[in-house]
């Protein structure tokens, strides 16, 4: 089971246990979906974006542990950054999870925990899931304001 | 084989040790672990036999069907007909030109729909389905009363995972021109009151399709006893090679359904002006088929046959019956799919954990399910969950398998406790 706990490690099962920023952000100004229709995993990511940063960023959804944790450890990331860092973020986690090239690189933080996703191509998707939403949510028209 | 002191004491009427040794693939390791392969519901393993037979084809009478004179020619010809054979007796269908060999399942219900239903279903019509099919045995219905302006209705499964029959029963109308069901659900292991159903179907003057993918490897099927029009299952199901099924029709709805499909091999004449088709089989199988794998598919009908169904059946009753006490009694464990009559199909949900993560840890210690919809996503909203996991059985599964099986589950939960 020691190589079962590269992938599972323990921020990936606490982070699934007990996921943060988790729930819709009363004050997103962003939102976009995630839907991996191969095991029917579901994320909305949420954003409030103000003066080009991310000021707070949450998710919602139902997932596997990879993808829940992978979500949750996300949200704490963003947190802060502007609109260019959060776009190299994605681009390093990405390799990290596809390639493990950016493996140890400082700026991901505790995101490296991920790398041992490398090893089962089938749970890229699962790990990379929030990450496309976040991107798609980046590139989203500003939502309509409503209000309730 | 071992068994743990807590195993079934029965064992299979055949020598299991010897039906694993036909299977060489059984005794190969998954990451350093014996494999132990329970997604038998997703595709079966392969005897020697069924891998003999296509070498046989290719290195002692391979040429294409039906087209020429030479001696090749004619020995290819007549070794698909003579498994087209085999496929009536497996299904003690009447006759061998009622067997259509299709691709698999999903083939034989486009088919059906692509041909008897444009034929057969209009506006306002009716076309039945029920709550626990495939994809497979769903969408080509949808698509076929989009098309033509019919309703798909659709008869509810109680909380066992069985279908109201009252329900489809009034479900049918005089409206309903085909009820379309499967045999044995592949999400939950159901298996459906076949004789019951058909019966219902036709009294309303609906034509019946069953889709017998699951059911075929478990059960003797009897299509003359069910009391069907038409009857699918693929051959990767059942032991044989991927990409090829049959689909067995009435002689005379058969007879009356236009090609579906058209080019070489399904005509009777053809010039500039106009097309004359080749009757029931070969009317519906134009193109070159895939010779080899009807060779690989009557294998593997033969080697289901002589191992027996009935003792199939009650091998993997028992395995079924032993794994549901051990899955059972694992807390946080909740199995879907408790219908009275189940083949050895085991859905479950566990308590924190995604199927996906129990996929994964359960590969580790070389155990393959499948986690996921199972191409049924109206069954896994019906019981409120994305995803399944799914154990399914197969005759060559030992009861140490299903210890194993509970002991990974065991060790999944431990990891995410």
């Amino acid at each position: 089971m020691n190589d079962l706990r590269d992938l599972y490690q323990e921020v990936i099962l606490d982070h699934n246990r007990r996921p943060r920023n988790f729930g819709p952000l009363p004050t997103a100004n962003r939102r976009a979906e995630g839907h991996n229709p191969l095991c029917g995993d579901r994320v909305t990511v949420y954003l409030d974006l103000a003066g080009g940063r991310l000021q707070d960023v949450a998710f919602q959804g139902s997932g596997c542990a990879i993808s829940t944790a992978s979500a949750s450890l996300m949200t704490e990331a963003l947190k802060g950054l502007t609109l260019e860092e959060a776009r190299g973020l994605f681009k390093g986690f990405h390799d990290l999870v596809t390639l493990g090239a950016a493996e140890g690189s400082p700026e991901l933080g505790k995101l490296a925990v991920f790398t041992g996703v490398r090893e089962y191509p089938m749970r890229v998707k699962c790990a990379t899931l929030a990450w496309h939403a976040l991107m798609a949510a980046l590139d989203a028209q500003d939502l309509p304001v409503t209000t309730e | 084989m071992a068994m743990t002191a807590a195993a079934v004491s029965v064992a299979p009427a055949y020598d299991l040790a010897r039906v694993r040794a036909d299977f060489p693939i059984l005794s190969r390791e998954i990451n350093g672990r014996p494999l132990v392969y329970l997604d038998n519901a997703a595709s079966t393993q392969k005897p020697r036999a069924v891998a003999a037979a296509i070498v046989d084809c290719y290195e002692g009478w391979y040429a294409n069907v039906e087209r020429g004179v030479h001696t090749l020619s004619q020995l290819a010809t007549a070794a698909r007909e003579r498994a087209r054979e085999t496929v009536r007796r497996f299904l003690n269908a009447p006759s061998a030109e009622e067997v259509i060999f299709v691709r698999g399942t999903t083939e034989a219900i486009n088919l059906v729909a692509s041909s008897w239903g444009r034929q057969n279903v209009g506006p306002g019509d009716e076309i039945l389905i029920t709550g626990l099919e495939h994809h497979s045995n769903l969408v080509p219905w949808q698509r076929l009363c989009e098309e033509r302006g019919a309703l798909l209705r659709v008869a509810a499964l109680d909380d066992r995972g069985e279908v109201r029959l009252d329900e489809f029963e009034r479900s049918l109308s005089p409206r309903t021109r085909i009820a379309a069901f499967a045999h044995v659900s592949n999400a939950l292991g159901t298996v459906n009151p076949v004789r019951e159903m058909a019966a219902m179907a036709r009294r309303a003057g609906a034509a019946v399709l069953v889709d017998g993918a699951q059911a075929v490897p478990h059960l003797a099927v009897d299509v003359q006893e069910l009391g069907c029009d038409f009857y699918a299952f693929s051959g990767h199901k059942v032991y044989g090679p991927s990409g090829i099924g049959a689909l067995w029709g009435r002689a005379e709805l058969l007879a009356a359904m236009p090609p579906w499909q058209s080019g070489g091999g399904m005509v009777h004449s053809v010039s500039f002006e106009r097309t004359t088709y080749a009757p029931p089989p070969h009317r519906f199988e134009g193109g070159t088929p895939f010779i080899e794998g009807a060779a690989g598919l009557a294998a593997a009908l033969d080697y289901l046959t002589a191992l027996g169904l009935p003792a199939v059946a009650a091998w993997e009753g028992e395995l079924l019956a032993l794994a549901t006490e051990r899955l059972a009694a694992i807390p946080g464990l909740r199995i879907i799919g408790t219908a009275r009559a189940k083949a050895a199909v085991l859905s479950f949900a566990m308590e924190g954990i995604h199927p996906h993560d129990l996929g994964t840890i359960l590969d580790h210690q070389g155990v393959a399910i499948r986690a996921g919809h199972h191409c049924a996503q109206p069954v896994m909203e019906r019981f409120g969950v994305p995803a399944t996991a799914r154990a399914s059985f197969a005759f060559y599964n030992t009861a140490e398998e299903v210890e194993i099986l509970a002991a990974a589950l065991q060790r999944a939960r431990e990891l995410f406790a």
